[in-house]
């Protein structure tokens, strides 16, 4: 499906400092079961997010009043263990537009784009700076520019460009999916057959 | 000519373009799905007005929800008997090849492939499932996809992917007594860290590996993922020949002959550069298990818990949380702590090689009657199997019972689930928080290691006993 178009994003974080954040966490297997693709936002980070009674854990950073907005900036790793699609659909339909980390998982960082979700990559230093700046002021933004490729901490005058694949940060822009693409490959796909 | 690694000859072979400044547009010779990662790739063609391209290269079987007893009946919990029934429907829809529950060659897809001869070397192979990459074992590029990617297959027969670059895990010399291949694969994953192979893809190779049966070697690959690689391979051999030779979908007469020889060249050859190698010594391989919650914080079954005091910032953060999931403390030792479940099963150890093993170990021995043991068969073909070898009937006068096919207790997405708080020896693939229920504690571990722990409830090495 047709993703959304991403361009210049400003806003405020929320900071998950932990490493190795598996898709097990972010959305337990117990809510794959859907057949559609919707929903999965309610049961994002479910088993940190609740209790075991199922009463809200206040100490989970999704339910401390003081953090919103659309950025989420975790720890080295993120994203691994199972391919899952349903991970980078529970972030996005959250409202999560970009993840920020040092490092992801390969799946993942495939599956977030393929969904309009930008995972950024920054530097260990960026990244532990930026935990800091957040978690001293709640209100410290964060502003993704993709057509630039930078991410810019302007309250610590602090800015970083990141990498992203030439062919996807086109398909980020123009909201473009892979599966275009192929649909125009047809006959390039039936002459690689016949070889 | 440039020397190529196996990766790169089967890799560019089915490159059908490169899209400048972008990923290759690799061809897909064999589609394994299931029912929790097809569903919504099925609606999106669908609401694009498509058929699936190639019906003829996919293959389909529900293994994540289905039940482990009673399977004659309809299946309980509605949401999952649900996701089962939209898998066969959609599959009678698309002409797809279904092996459903009651079906003689139901099974985990990543068993079933193999198994039926869907997985032949050469091949690139792809299913909406982390651990595809098994079918590496046999020379093969398999990885795991997303839903998204899925839809790709089914719309056009191919993905879009950049090159990942290669990674050889070497181990030579001979495996000692009670170590297997689960051993190696734990003694990596600990060695590169649970993200260590990212970006790579694995060729393993040395006589250590080369030893290995098919099953190991399928065991071995199938937790490349777990180190953060998106696959690991074998290069193929008489073992691997002997193996696909007379399964149901392997090349037949002439066409068998044929391919045997082009699977004869798929091998890396001399002079080629990885991108980066590791050596490892199998001497050095112990029987291991996990002790935190990636399957990376893995140890010797012999070993202590390390003590963490090398670590600061959020390394120290994440250690700390771990352990306290799993009720651990820094330093301590793994053997003699009590454990409450065993689970052997899974697309890593849910083969009849793993029942053989455990078979022979518990054989003259009582379970511990504080254990729970689930003992599932990856396949009806396996359960076969180990009811006409009398596998069953050892593992009954043990105190065990065998279940019904299904991935089961490895992610808990049907009603076998481990009790928060409670400790499983699991011879799966993840240890993540809550993987094998809320709250429960999986140890990863051989199915040595499970059966020695099933028989004295405790952590214990099974050469020892």
């Amino acid at each position: 499906m047709p993703i959304d178009k991403f361009e210049t994003l400003q806003s405020t974080a929320i900071p998950l400092p932990i490493e190795n954040v598996d898709t097990d966490q972010i959305i337990p297997a117990r809510f794959l079961k859907a057949t559609e693709r919707k929903g999965f936002g309610d049961n994002l980070f479910r088993d940190w997010r609740y209790q075991k009674d199922g009463s809200q854990n206040d100490d989970f950073v999704l339910n401390d009043d003081r953090y919103s907005g659309s950025i989420l900036v975790a720890g080295k790793n993120f994203g691994s263990g199972s391919s899952r699609e349903h991970a980078a659909w529970a972030i996005y339909d959250h409202g999560f537009k970009v993840v920020v980390s040092s490092f992801f998982a390969d799946i993942f960082k495939g599956n977030a784009l393929n969904n309009g979700l930008l995972p950024v990559v920054v530097s260990e230093s960026f990244l532990e700076k930026t935990f800091d700046a957040i978690e001293k002021d709640a209100t410290t933004k964060l502003t993704v520019d993709l057509e630039a490729q930078t991410i810019t901490n302007e309250a610590l005058g602090l800015s970083e460009s990141f990498e992203i694949n030439p062919y996807k940060k086109e398909c980020l822009l123009k909201g473009y999916d892979d599966i275009d693409y192929l649909i125009h490959m047809k006959s390039d796909i039936e002459s690689f057959e016949k070889k | 000519m440039q020397p190529k690694t196996l990766f790169d000859k089967i890799w560019d072979a089915h490159v059908v373009k490169q899209v400048e400044g972008g990923p290759n547009v690799v061809y897909i010779d064999r589609h394994f799905i299931h029912e929790v990662t097809s569903p919504v790739a099925f609606t999106g063609i669908e609401n694009r007005g498509l058929k699936v391209a190639r019906p003829a290269q996919t293959t389909a079987t529900p293994d994540h929800n289905v039940p482990t007893i009673e399977q004659d009946k309809p299946i309980k919990d509605e949401e999952s008997r649900f996701q089962v029934e939209t898998l066969e429907k959609n599959c009678s829809n698309h002409g797809i090849q279904y092996y459903g529950l009651g079906s003689q060659n139901h099974g985990i897809v990543h068993v079933v492939g193999p198994e039926m001869g869907y997985t032949q070397p050469g091949m690139t192979i792809v299913c909406g499932d982390s651990h595809t990459s098994t079918h590496g074992a046999f020379g093969s590029i398999a990885f795991g996809i997303g839903t998204s990617e899925v839809e790709m297959v089914f719309t056009s027969q191919c993905i879009m992917q950049p090159k990942p670059k290669t990674m050889l895990i070497k181990v030579d010399g001979e495996l000692s007594d009670g170590v297997t291949a689960k051993d190696i694969a734990l003694y990596a994953i600990a060695k590169l860290t649970t993200s260590g192979g990212t970006g790579y893809f694995i060729e393993y190779a040395g006589s250590a590996v080369e030893s290995l049966s098919m099953e190991g070697r399928m065991t071995l690959c199938n937790m490349s993922i777990e180190c953060g690689a998106r696959g690991g391979m074998i290069a193929p051999d008489q073992t691997t020949f002997d193996y696909v030779e007379g399964r149901p979908f392997a090349p037949k007469g002439e066409a068998w002959d044929k391919a045997l020889a082009e699977w004869k060249e798929l091998k890396t050859d001399s002079g080629a550069v990885y991108d980066a190698e590791f050596h490892y010594d199998a001497a050095d391989i112990t029987p291991m298990i996990t002790y935190g919650t990636n399957p990376g914080m893995g140890v010797s079954v012999q070993g202590n818990i390390p003590s963490g005091t090398d670590l600061e910032g959020t390394d120290k953060i994440s250690f700390e949380k771990s352990l306290e999931y799993m009720g651990f403390s820094a330093g301590q030792q793994m053997l003699g702590h009590p454990i409450d479940y065993v689970f052997v099963g899974s697309c890593t150890n849910g083969r009849i090689e793993d029942l053989r093993a455990f078979a022979a170990f518990v054989d003259g021995k009582k379970k511990a009657d504080s254990v729970t043991a689930w003992i599932v068969p990856g396949s009806k073909v396996v359960e076969k199997q180990a009811q006409e070898e009398g596998l069953v009937e050892v593992l009954e006068a043990a105190g065990f019972k065998m279940r019904e096919p299904g991935c089961s207790a490895c992610l808990a997405m049907n009603d076998d689930k481990i009790p928060a708080g409670k400790y499983s020896v699991s011879t799966s693939n993840r240890n993540f928080e809550g993987r094998q229920g809320p709250g429960a504690r999986t140890l990863l571990a051989s199915p040595l290691v499970a059966a020695a722990a099933a028989i004295t409830g405790v952590i214990t090495d099974p050469r020892e006993l």
